[in-house]
């Protein structure tokens, strides 16, 4: 049982591959967080839409 | 193995999103409708006092290009999409640390992570540049809010990352250690509250109760965003855990 929640350290060449999922999420963070138009084309839509949660979730909105 | 913690950071990132959504939806949207309302009085005063009446930044009326219940439901798509971005990230780091640094056991570290990355990147940014309802803040200095905000961020995760790599090297004891951690973290981070610019763009006469109660509603948003994430994830990998035909890989 311990030896099972005793985490495996994971060598670093096996993590590499897998940070290239990381500009993926940083972009979908920021269209949610911050564009307003100039990344996504679409004006102010996005900014609309996700108004509520800018305010809300503490990034400045406008 | 990499894979299954990025899905467990994914899915926990989605279902605390959600749950933070929910907590904002119930508490923080009538604090927006009232500022909402403020704003959209002074903009009718405005209107009235000016000729020329410029058009508004943005609008929340009837002309708006999303709706107010449309922005209630984009609520929830937000700090969705925003619980699924975060928690791949942190999936990703998790991945890193395990067997290096903090706790031994996948729980542990979860919850010690989590609370981390609340210290680091909400709690650090807030002290500086708190949430503000709509009507505060003016619409044409936002790139500039938005960066400092972002160095915010940085400053907080930079100055946790060294707190991190000072504590490892000190072999004195736990109170030597943590003392070490403390001023690694607090030295930079004081610096660039001190430092960097002020933000003061509350309009004359918002209601300051207002103001505080959704600073405070946006605090708990993203303090249940992250209870809600590392207990989620800590969960997932007990799960795993116990599972008996758990394959390494």
């Amino acid at each position: 049982m311990s030896d099972l929640t005793t985490p495996s350290t994971i060598p670093f060449p096996r993590l590499r591959p897998w940070l290239a999922v990381v500009p993926l999420l940083l972009i979908v963070g920021y269209l949610v967080l911050m564009d307003n138009g100039a990344l996504s084309q679409t004006g102010t839509f996005l900014h609309e839409l996700m108004h509520d949660g800018r305010h809300l979730l503490g990034v400045p909105c406008h | 193995m990499v894979r299954t913690l990025l899905v467990r950071g994914l899915l926990a990132g989605l279902l605390a999103g959600l749950v933070a959504g929910g907590f904002a939806f119930v508490l923080g949207e009538p604090h927006v409708d009232a500022a909402i309302a403020l704003e959209e009085q002074a903009a009718a005063a405005h209107a009235d006092s000016t000729e020329h009446a410029e058009a508004p930044a943005h609008d929340h009326g009837d002309e708006a290009a999303v709706s107010r219940p449309v922005q209630k439901a984009g609520l929830f798509l937000a700090t969705g999409l925003y619980g699924v971005a975060v928690g791949g990230v942190f999936a990703l780091v998790f991945a890193g640390l395990r067997g290096r640094v903090g706790p031994r056991s996948d729980v542990g570290l979860a919850l010690a992570a989590a609370g981390t990355a609340f210290g680091a990147v909400i709690l650090v940014p807030f002290v500086k540049y708190p949430a503000s309802p709509p009507a505060v803040g003016d619409p044409a200095t936002i790139n500039q809010r938005t960066l400092l905000y972002v160095v915010m961020v940085l400053v907080g995760l930079a100055a946790t990352a060294a707190a991190v790599a000072t504590a490892r090297r000190v072999t004195t004891g736990p109170w030597a250690r943590w003392s070490w951690a403390a001023g690694v973290f607090l030295v930079p981070v004081a610096a660039a509250w001190l430092l960097l610019p002020a933000v003061d763009e509350v309009p004359q006469g918002f209601p300051a109760t207002l103001l505080w109660e959704f600073r405070v509603t946006s605090l708990g948003t993203q303090l249940v965003f992250w209870a809600a994430f590392g207990v989620l994830f800590a969960q997932l990998c007990e799960r795993a855990a116990r599972r008996p035909a758990a394959v390494p890989g």
